[in-house]
This record gives C-alpha cells, sequence and structure tokens, in this order.
C-alpha cells in the first residue's frame, strides 16, 4: 500500500480517495432521496383527511431536545475528527463515544415522539400528511439507526487497530454521514416543525 | 393449507402451468447438468465470486439476452392476440399481465442490465484502469439487479404477475383495484434492482473522475465513456426518486397507508408525478451510453476522429439537464392547465436540438471518410433514420394540445419503440457485436449478422410504423382486442408479422453466436476492426489485469494515435499489480435479498425480518473486514503476457 | 438499402391507407377542438416529412460517396476537429424549426384549453363520470342522466367536468377533440364543441383494468331541435334515479346503455377540487401549482 504522507492519514491512500468521492456521490443521491421526502411532505402537509392537522400533533419540547441533541453531536463528531488528524487515538474514541450517545439519546426522543403521535390518532394510517411526515422522519431516523451501528463498529475497529489510514478513512466517512443527517434534521426543523407549529 | 393459498396464481391458464412445468424441469436440468459436469466448484470461483468487471459485464450481457427473450416472448403473445380481430389466445386479464411485465423486464431487466454491461466491459479500458472504484460494491449491484430480475419473473408462476401497465398508475395499483401480489412483485423487484442501479451509477461516476489514465483529462475521453459518465450522473439523480415513489407505494399496499390512495389525503397524481420525474431520465440513462457506442462504431468504420467532439459532450450535459425538466409531457392530459401544458411543451421540444446536433456530428463524421459496411456499422446506419422518424414523431407528441389526441394511442407506443429499438436496442446489438471479439477471443460471423440485421430492420418498419396509423385512427393502447368494424385489423396483421421478423432475427443472433463459437477463427489480434480508442490496445482477451503497464495519453484516441502517429502508450517498467480479492459476500446478499423481497411480497414478516437481520449481518461483516487484495508480481506478469502473441508490450 | 426498404414500407402503407379507406379518425374531425389539432397534426407530419427526408437524403449521399468498397487503398480519411459554422447552421435550424413549433404549441394549448369561440350560445354543461368499466353522464341544466351513451346538440360549445369513481380514466371522442384525465379527487374540464351531427365512438384512453377495452360510450350529435326533442322523450319514458340505483350502477362490471331522469349530482356530488380549466381559477387549483412548483424545484437539484 503506498502511502501518501503530504496528505491527512483518511485520505493517504489512492483507494481512500477513491472512497471519500464515492461517499460524496453517495451523499449526492442521499440528497435526492430527502429532496423527494421534502416535496412529498410539502403536498401532503395539507391533506390531512379526516386525520390531525400538523398544529394539533407537534410538541416543541421533544423537538428541541432532538434538535438541541443532534447538533451537539455534530459538533462532538468534528472534534473526534480533529482529534484523529492530531493522531490522539484516545480523545477521537471519546468524542466518537460521545456522538453516538447523543445520537442514543435523540433516537429514544424520536421513538417518544412517534409514539406521542400513535396516542393522539396520528398513525401511519390515518392520513396522506400523517404518512408523508412518518416517512420524512422515519427515513431520518432509520438513517440514524445505520449510523449508531455504523459508528459503533469503527469504534470497535480504532479500538482494536489503531489509527491506520483504513480506520482513519472510515472515521472521516462516517463523520460526513453524521454532518450530513444534521444537515436533513436542520432542515426537518426548519420546514416541518416550525413550519407546521406557526 | 390456507397458507400455501396464497401464492396459487389467481388467474391461472394452461400456459401458465406449462410454464411452471418448464421452468421446474429447466431448473432441475440446469442443477443436474452443472452437478453432473461437476462444475460447481467452477461457478463459484469464477463467476459467482468474481469482481472482475469483465467478467460482471459478461455476467449481465446474459442477463440482458435472457430478459430480451422472456420480454420478446411477452411481445409477440400481444402481436398474435392483436393479429386480427376478435381473437381468443388471451383474455383481458392475462394480456393486461402480458403488457406490464413487458414493459418492466424491457426496461429494467433487459436495456439497463445491457447498458451496465458495456459500461462495465468498456469503460476501465477506455480509459486505461484495472478494474472500477469498488470492485465488490459492482459485483453486489450485479447481484441485485439479478435477485430483482429473478423475482419478478418468478412472479409469472407464483402469486400472480403485475397487471397495472408499467407505469402502475394509482389508484389502479392499489389495494382497492389490484388485489392480488402482482404489484407488490413490481414495487419491490424494481426496488432491488434500482439499490444496485444506484451503486452502479456511484462507482462509474468514481471511476471515470479518478482513475483515468495519465494525461487523459476529460475532453479527452472516448465518447462512450463520456456517455456512460453522464448517464451515471442521472442515475444518481433519479434514482432516488424512484426509490421513495417505490417505498410509498409499497407502504400503500402493505401497510394501508395513504399516500396514492383517493381518500384521507392521499394523493394519486403524486405517484404518476414522481414515476415519471424517474421515468423520464431513465430513457435517457439508456439513449446515452447508446449514443456513446454509436460514436465510437461510426467513428471505427469510417477511419475517421469523431466529427464535434465538444459539441457531443455539449449536447449530451444538455440532454441530462433538459431530461429532469420535462416529465410533465407524460401526462399533458390530466389538467394542468395551458400555462404548465405550454412550458413543458417547449421544455421537451428543446430536446431536439441537442438530438440533432448529435445526428448531424454522426453524418459528418461519415463525410470524407472510409466507410465499411460491417455488421455494427450497419445497425449504426440503420439508427441513424429510423432513430430520427423516431424523434420527429416525439416533437410532434410534444406539442401538448396535439398530444391530447396522441396520448395513450398506438401513435405513441409506436414512438417510443422507434426510439428505444434503433435507439437502444440496435445500439446494443452493434455493442454486442463490435465488442465481441475483445471480450471472447472470436469474431461472430458477418454474413448471419448481417441477415439478423437486415431481418430486424424490416420487422421493425413492418411492425411499429402501422401503429402510427392505427393510433390516428382511435386505437388506444394496452387494448386486448378490437371489433372487425374498427378496421384495425389489417394494420395489427402487419404488425404482428413484423413483431415475427424481429422474433427471427433475435434467433439467428443466437444461432449467430453458437455458429462462431463453433467455427470462427481464434487467432484475431488485438485490433480485428481497426479501432481507435484504448480498450483495442491490450490482448485479446483482455487479461484480469487489462494493461500490464498503464497507458501514456495524449488524445481521445490513444491507440489511434499510437498507430498512425507514433505516440508511445506503453512506457516504463513492468511493476507488480495490485488487484482486489474476490469474495462471495455480494452473491449471498443477493440471495439474501431476494428471500426478503420475496417474505414482504407475500407478507411474510418473519422471514422478512430475518433476512433483513441478514443483510445488516452482511454489512457488518464487511466493515469488520480487513481485505487489502493481492499482488500479482512481474514474473507472473510475464508470463502471462509471454503467452499472447508478440509477447510483453 | 435499408433505406429504400423503409422508405417504400411506409410510402406503400401510406398510400393504401389513404387511397382505400375512410379518413382516419383524429384528421377527420367533426367538431372546432379536433379540427384545430388535426391542423396541427398535418403541419407537423408535412414538416417533420422534410426532417426526416433531409436525413436520408444526406445520409444517402455520404454512404454512397465515401463507401470503402469506392476509395483507392491509400485513401487516408482527413482528421477534421469540427467547424463552427457548420456547427451553428446545425443548432440553428433545428432551434427555429422548434421555436416556430413552440409558438404554434403554446397558441393551441391555449385554444384548446378554453371555450370554442364563435357560439352564440351558453356552454352546456355535462358531467361525465366513469366507474369500472362505465361512463355516466350528467345534464344538470337538463336534469337527464345517462350511462354510456352522449347526446349532445350541435353548435353549442360544451363544457366537460370530468371525474371518476375508480382508477384514473380518461375522456375520449377523437374526431370532437383530445383526450382528458377523469380523477377521483377532482374535477378536470374539457372544451368541446361539435359542428354536425352524427354518431361517433367515444372511448377510456387510459388503461384502468380488465374491463377497459369495453369501457366505450356511443356519441350521437344532433341539432338543438332534436335534443330538445329527445330530452322530453327521455322524461315520458325514464324512470328517476335512485342512490340505491346509482350505487349498484358504480359496481364494477359493463352495462349497456341506460337512461334517467334525474342526476346522481344530488346525493353524490362531484369531488370540491378544480383542476385545469383557466375559466375557474378556484383555491385547490393554486394548491395543485404549488405542487407542481415543488417537484420543479426538485428537479433543479438534479440539474446540478
Amino acid at each position: 500500500m503506498k502511502l501518501d504522507h503530504t496528505q491527512p492519514l483518511e485520505y493517504s491512500t489512492d483507494q481512500n480517495q477513491l472512497n471519500i468521492l464515492g461517499f460524496w456521490i453517495f451523499l449526492g443521491a442521499e440528497i435526492m432521496l430527502f429532496a423527494t421526502l421534502f416535496t412529498s411532505y410539502f403536498i401532503f402537509e395539507g391533506r390531512t383527511g379526516s386525520g390531525p392537522t400538523p398544529a394539533e400533533i407537534f410538541e416543541i419540547t421533544p423537538v428541541l431536545i432532538e434538535t438541541f441533541v443532534l447538533l451537539t453531536s455534530s459538533f462532538t463528531i468534528g472534534l473526534g475528527v480533529h482529534a484523529m488528524r492530531l493522531g490522539r487515538k484516545n480523545a477521537m474514541l471519546t468524542f466518537f463515544g460521545i456522538t453516538l450517545l447523543l445520537g442514543l439519546v435523540f433516537l429514544g426522543v424520536e421513538i417518544y415522539e412517534f409514539m406521542h403521535y400513535y396516542h393522539v390518532g396520528a398513525t401511519y394510517q390515518t392520513s396522506g400528511f400523517t404518512a408523508g411526515l412518518l416517512t420524512l422522519l422515519g427515513t431520518h431516523g432509520a438513517h440514524v439507526t445505520l449510523g449508531l451501528f455504523w459508528g459503533l463498529f469503527i469504534i470497535l475497529q480504532v479500538k482494536k487497530r489503531g489509527l491506520t489510514p483504513e480506520n482513519a478513512n472510515k472515521s472521516f466517512i462516517f463523520s460526513l454521514y453524521w454532518h450530513f443527517l444534521d444537515v436533513v434534521w436542520i432542515f426537518i426543523f426548519s420546514f416541518v416543525y416550525l413550519k407546521g407549529m406557526m | 393449507m390456507e397458507f400455501f393459498e396464497r401464492f396459487a396464481v389467481p388467474h391461472p391458464s394452461p400456459m401458465i402451468y406449462a410454464s411452471m412445468v418448464a421452468i421446474g424441469l429447466v431448473v432441475i436440468g440446469i442443477v443436474f447438468g452443472i452437478t453432473y459436469f461437476k462444475k460447481w466448484g467452477y461457478l463459484w470461483r469464477e463467476w459467482f465470486t468474481t469482481v472482475d468487471h469483465k467478467k460482471i459485464g459478461i455476467m449481465y450481457l446474459i442477463s440482458a439476452l435472457l430478459m430480451l427473450f422472456r420480454g420478446g416472448a411477452d411481445a409477440i403473445l400481444m402481436r398474435l392476440q392483436l393479429s386480427s380481430p376478435d381473437m381468443e389466445i388471451l383474455d383481458a386479464q392475462h394480456y393486461n399481465e402480458i403488457f406490464t411485465t413487458h414493459g418492466v423486464v424491457m426496461i429494467i431487466f433487459m436495456a439497463m442490465p445491457f447498458i451496465f454491461a458495456f459500461m462495465n466491459l468498456v469503460v476501465p479500458l477506455q480509459i486505461g484502469a484495472r478494474d472500477v472504484a469498488f470492485p465488490r460494491l459492482n459485483a453486489l449491484s450485479f447481484w441485485l439487479f439479478f435477485a430483482g430480475a429473478m423475482l419478478f419473473n418468478i412472479s409469472f408462476v407464483v402469486g400472480g404477475s403485475p397487471d397495472a401497465g408499467w407505469t402502475s398508475y394509482f389508484p389502479l395499483a392499489g389495494n382497492d383495484f389490484s388485489t392480488s401480489v402482482g404489484t407488490n412483485y413490481y414495487m419491490i423487484a424494481i426496488q432491488i434492482s434500482g439499490i444496485g442501479s444506484l451503486m452502479t451509477g456511484i462507482n462509474m461516476i468514481t471511476t471515470i473522475l479518478k482513475m483515468r489514465a495519465p494525461g487523459m483529462t476529460l475532453m479527452k475521453m472516448p465518447m462512450f465513456t463520456w456517455s456512460a459518465f453522464i448517464a451515471n450522473v442521472i442515475i444518481v439523480f433519479a434514482f432516488p426518486v424512484l426509490t421513495i415513489a417505490l417505498l410509498m407505494g409499497t407502504t400503500d399496499r402493505l401497510f394501508a397507508t395513504n399516500f396514492f390512495t383517493t381518500t384521507n389525503g392521499g394523493m394519486d397524481m403524486l405517484w404518476a408525478n414522481f414515476f415519471w420525474v424517474w421515468g423520464h431520465p431513465e430513457v435517457y440513462i439508456l439513449i446515452l451510453p447508446a449514443f456513446g457506442l454509436y460514436s465510437e462504431i461510426i467513428s471505427t468504420f469510417s477511419s475517421r476522429n469523431l466529427y464535434g467532439y465538444k459539441s457531443m459532450v455539449g449536447s449530451m450535459v444538455l440532454i441530462s439537464l433538459l431530461s429532469f425538466l420535462v416529465w410533465t409531457h407524460h401526462f399533458f392530459t390530466m389538467g394542468q392547465g395551458a400555462l404548465t401544458n405550454s412550458i413543458f411543451s417547449v421544455t421537451t421540444m428543446a430536446i431536439a436540438v441537442p438530438t440533432g446536433v448529435k445526428i448531424f456530428n454522426w453524418l459528418f463524421t461519415m463525410y470524407k471518410g472510409k466507410i465499411r459496411f460491417t455488421v455494427p456499422m450497419l445497425y449504426s446506419i440503420g439508427f441513424i433514420p429510423l432513430f430520427t422518424v423516431g424523434g420527429v414523431t416525439g416533437v410532434m407528441l410534444a406539442m401538448s394540445a396535439a398530444d391530447y389526441q396522441f396520448h395513450n394511442t398506438m401513435f405513441l407506443v409506436a414512438h417510443f419503440h422507434n426510439t428505444i429499438i434503433p435507439g437502444v436496442v440496435f445500439a446494443m446489438l452493434a455493442g454486442l457485436t463490435y465488442y465481441w471479439p475483445k471480450f471472447f477471443g472470436f469474431m461472430l460471423n458477418e454474413k448471419i449478422g448481417k441477415w439478423s440485421f437486415w431481418l430486424l430492420s424490416v420487422g421493425f418498419v413492418l411492425a411499429f410504423f402501422p401503429m402510427y396509423i392505427t393510433g390516428l385512427d382511435g386505437q388506444a393502447r394496452r387494448m386486448y382486442t378490437y371489433s372487425e368494424a374498427t378496421g384495425f385489423g389489417p394494420l395489427n396483421l402487419m404488425s404482428f408479422f413484423g413483431a415475427a421478423l424481429m422474433a427471427i432475427a433475435f434467433v439467428t443472433i443466437v444461432y449467430n453466436i453458437l455458429y462462431s463459437i463453433k467455427n470462427s477463427p481464434r487467432n484475431i489480434g488485438n485490433d480485428p476492426w481497426d479501432a481507435r480508442s484504448l480498450e483495442w490496445a491490450t490482448h485479446t482477451p483482455v487479461p484480469e489485469y487489462n494493461f500490464a503497464r498503464l497507458p501514456q495519453v495524449a488524445s481521445s484516441e490513444a491507440y489511434w494515435d499510437a498507430k498512425k502517429n507514433g505516440h508511445k502508450l506503453f512506457t516504463g517498467e513492468l511493476k507488480d499489480i495490485h488487484m482486489p480479492n474476490n469474495s462471495g459476500v455480494p452473491f449471498i446478499m443477493g440471495i439474501i435479498f431476494f428471500v426478503a423481497g420475496f417474505s414482504f411480497i407475500f407478507a411474510l414478516w418473519v422471514p422478512a425480518v430475518i433476512a433483513l437481520i441478514g443483510i445488516f449481518a452482511c454489512m457488518a461483516l464487511r466493515s469488520f473486514e480487513l481485505d487489502h487484495g493481492r499482488h500479482i508480481h512481474v514474473k507472473e506478469i510475464k508470463e502471462i503476457e509471454s503467452q499472447y502473441e508478440g509477447g510483453a508490450k | 438499402m435499408k433505406l429504400k426498404w423503409a422508405l417504400l414500407v411506409s410510402l406503400t402503407t401510406l398510400t393504401a391507407i389513404l387511397a382505400g379507406c375512410e379518413p382516419l379518425m383524429v384528421l377527420d374531425p367533426k367538431g372546432p377542438m379536433a379540427a384545430r389539432q388535426a391542423s396541427d397534426i398535418m403541419l407537423l407530419i408535412v414538416l417533420m416529412s422534410f426532417i426526416v427526408i433531409a436525413v436520408l437524403v444526406i445520409l444517402a449521399i455520404v454512404l454512397f460517396k465515401y463507401r470503402a468498397s469506392k476509395m483507392p487503398e491509400d485513401y487516408e480519411p482527413p482528421h477534421i476537429e469540427g467547424n463552427i459554422w457548420v456547427e451553428v447552421i446545425c443548432i440553428g435550424v433545428p432551434i427555429i424549426i422548434v421555436a416556430f413549433l413552440s409558438f404554434v404549441s403554446i397558441k393551441s394549448n391555449y385554444i384548446v384549453e378554453s371555450a370554442p369561440t364563435g357560439y352564440e350560445e351558453e356552454p352546456l354543461v355535462i358531467y361525465a363520470s366513469s366507474s369500472d368499466w362505465k361512463w355516466h353522464f350528467s345534464y344538470p341544466e337538463q336534469g337527464i342522466e345517462t350511462v354510456n351513451y352522449l347526446y349532445i346538440p350541435t353548435n353549442r360549445p360544451l363544457e366537460f367536468k370530468l371525474y371518476s369513481y375508480g382508477p384514473i380514466t380518461s375522456f375520449w371522442i377523437p374526431q370532437l377533440g383530445g383526450q382528458k384525465y377523469a380523477m377521483a379527487d377532482m374535477v378536470t374540464t374539457l372544451h368541446l364543441a361539435a359542428d354536425e351531427p352524427g354518431e361517433m365512438m367515444g372511448r377510456n384512453a387510459n388503461f384502468s383494468g380488465k374491463g377497459f377495452t369495453e369501457n366505450t360510450f356511443n356519441v350521437t350529435a344532433m341539432s338543438q331541435k332534436d335534443f330538445d326533442e329527445w330530452v322530453e322523450d327521455v322524461y315520458k319514458t325514464a324512470d328517476p334515479i335512485t342512490e340505491e340505483e346509482f350505487n349498484k350502477l358504480l359496481e364494477p362490471g359493463h352495462l349497456g346503455q341506460m337512461t334517467f331522469t334525474g342526476t346522481h349530482l344530488d346525493f353524490s356530488p362531484a369531488p370540491e377540487h378544480n383542476h385545469g380549466s383557466d375559466g375557474d381559477e378556484t383555491e385547490a387549483e393554486h394548491d395543485e401549482h404549488s405542487s407542481h412548483d415543488e417537484t420543479n424545484e426538485e428537479s433543479d437539484h438534479s440539474g446540478h
């Protein structure tokens, strides 16, 4: 394996560079995926049928917690990648661990939120609006869930095999993924919750 | 017993029972044959676990040909049913199933793998790379496509085929009006192969952007690589829309959500919009690589460089942008009003401009050339006028006021077959003949090939031109029969004869392959067509590592430069070559996806959950796996190279 | 060779059709909308034929002139990158054609989407709704409902209000004008008119399931006097439509022609959303348009 030491570790091999570019293209596809979900949500927003309207079911507290937790996790993973570039393995692992914990909290609150919707009669089957909302939130939540497992695997690998170019590459790509989920959440927060509660 | 009833075909007929028996016998025959000849190990080592882009390309090619015959059989049955008034070969239900599967199979499981076959086979060679960027992902793409294709095809004998048209408009495709599992097959089989397509898109873009030979700038890429690049960009942006549409359609059918229903806030028109936001770019995903192949072939057999390289690239970029801005023209009649229709009418017609530029560039490429009428060139020459007819009828359809009369008629059917068959199918057959020697080491017989071409072209004209006329005479598409009083009879009979000629043409193509395996000479050298780009600079058949030394490139026709202008392609010492390891995981994941898909289709939740866990387990396994590939050492390379005529290059 | 074949085949079929048989339905209009569409189509056929012939001629000349068998053995084709002026022409000519056609297209769009002009009377409003696999025609003005047949007065604008009790269908009377969709959650509007009396074919053109092929109806155009007589006749002979009866009619299947007094609009009104008529912009329509815009936006993302 050829190592290019002028580059950061995660970019240091040819395959690493390919992986990062490929992942950016994947994120392009993900943007389209969420753009489609947002489009359909906007279309369904007013189509509540006999079910509740957005204003009737949205609660501000859990949403604020979710937003705070996820934004913080985006910051901590940034710190994690910074620590990785400095070669500080333990600091990196700590920050990655905090990130995942915050992700777990996010997921817990989101599950609570879904149960709340269920109890107030906004189920998946209720109306076009609820289906659109829960698909958008659910897709994001599924991404977070997948990310939790992925992040955990990366932590285990870094722990076991150290900061190899391969692991650095994986960690960096994972951080891109995590930031992306955060950006999507900002859009959800603004255009779903704030818009719906106004 | 109740459990098994769900797998019964809801509308059985002798034909379906016969197919069940035939499929069963063929499967048993294949398994027995492989076991008898002790080929399981060979298949596993060389094909099921391969990550070599050439072998994956060949597997795509074989699958596409198989699916061509499946979709072709559907087509012949349809034309037979319509060949004269009041025929009773098929009833309405079977006719509906057959045109639905014909459409899906031909677009998703025939045309798509065909273009993926050529992208896989040709792109790494044209850019002077040793493989694609993510070889393992490439294998996974193939096996997902294959799982989707197999899943879709068993619908015929297990549970019933989809019957709501390849467009599957809701609410017709919803639970209220499509009660059998057929449409579940549609949703899930396309979803699985769609995921594969998306991964191919990511893979190819990365490959083309990052792995080009030294000296090959973007504007020095061969035209097929350019077309593949743009098509893959469209894939990455269009397929997620389909993913979501199919997801929503699936939850509507399996979990009773209200996305595309007509009650509780559902919106049936949204499906049509999403479907075509994907569907229109999709046709350009198919046609652009076809344009790329024609560019290579016309240039090679005119012995001239491609005229207007820059405008060729520019027009493809423009087409790809416009392709996302025209989807409403598939339903001008939905009542959006004059303004919306006018906008989409103009954007649609605008596509004629870059397409026209390409036609002229091909004509100018032949100008002052030295035109050799080989089989690939014949297909390319036949393509130009036939595709022009398809293109101008497209402009006719783009006139939204007039489209009120064309829409949903045989005129439309004639139009899109007139673009897809001369556009895509001819290109694939041309490409098949053109690249066959590179990968198999012998040429296909020219004489039989010319017969195939003429049969196919004449058959095509006979089959589809009459539809323009019956469409204008009021024959709606998807009608399973018509009365004698309509007067559609003679022209439909003509269509049937045309379809029969096309069927014969496809049989001659298979015969040609078998004949050539037996009779063609094997010592053809690495450049049998006197071609121009890099793929012809390496040996025939191509060694595993493609190029012993990576080529140095100075123009878009690097090999021509080397042949005529004394450009040095291969310089420097031989070095160890790094190659990826084979892996059985993609194949296994394909099987698990198949099981998962099947379980979802029949709402079998326990196996569905187990299969999903299996998929995630495979992904976890991949995460922890340490696989640095292997090296082919200089000594080995020298041995392999010396086996080819002329020794190491 | 192949070109000659293609040309020969298409020409023979075309002459056979034009000489021997009746005129093609779409090109044999009986009303102003169909006439506009037919003249557009003829214009397109002529213009497009020129383009096809031009391409064919250039191709034939090039193939004939530069075939290898005619070239000397040592002929080396030149390297030509491209010529800016040639390309300007190649781009310019299609642009002119497309611009011209766009102009025609936009003009025709506004014509077929608004009520036909030149008639003295107010439009006759007819509600045409489809169910699997029938058409129900309600004449609110006359208080009449028919199934699977349509009587219309000539020389009077017709305003069809379309909707569906099932899958998306498409209301199409080729000789009066092109089609439009009928959908379950909104009403679409189609403007037509008939200029001469006679019988015509009407059908659902959009695939809607098993009974789609037989989902047709007969159209009879007659003078206003005959039409009024028919209305009177109906009142003498037909039974009133009831909700129970109507619900029975909606069940999937095929029915012959039926006639009732009264309309189902009283107990089973048309969907509220209006869509696609330029005359009456309703709030619902705004909703629709905004949804299209959003999809538009999304495709803009993809462009980058």
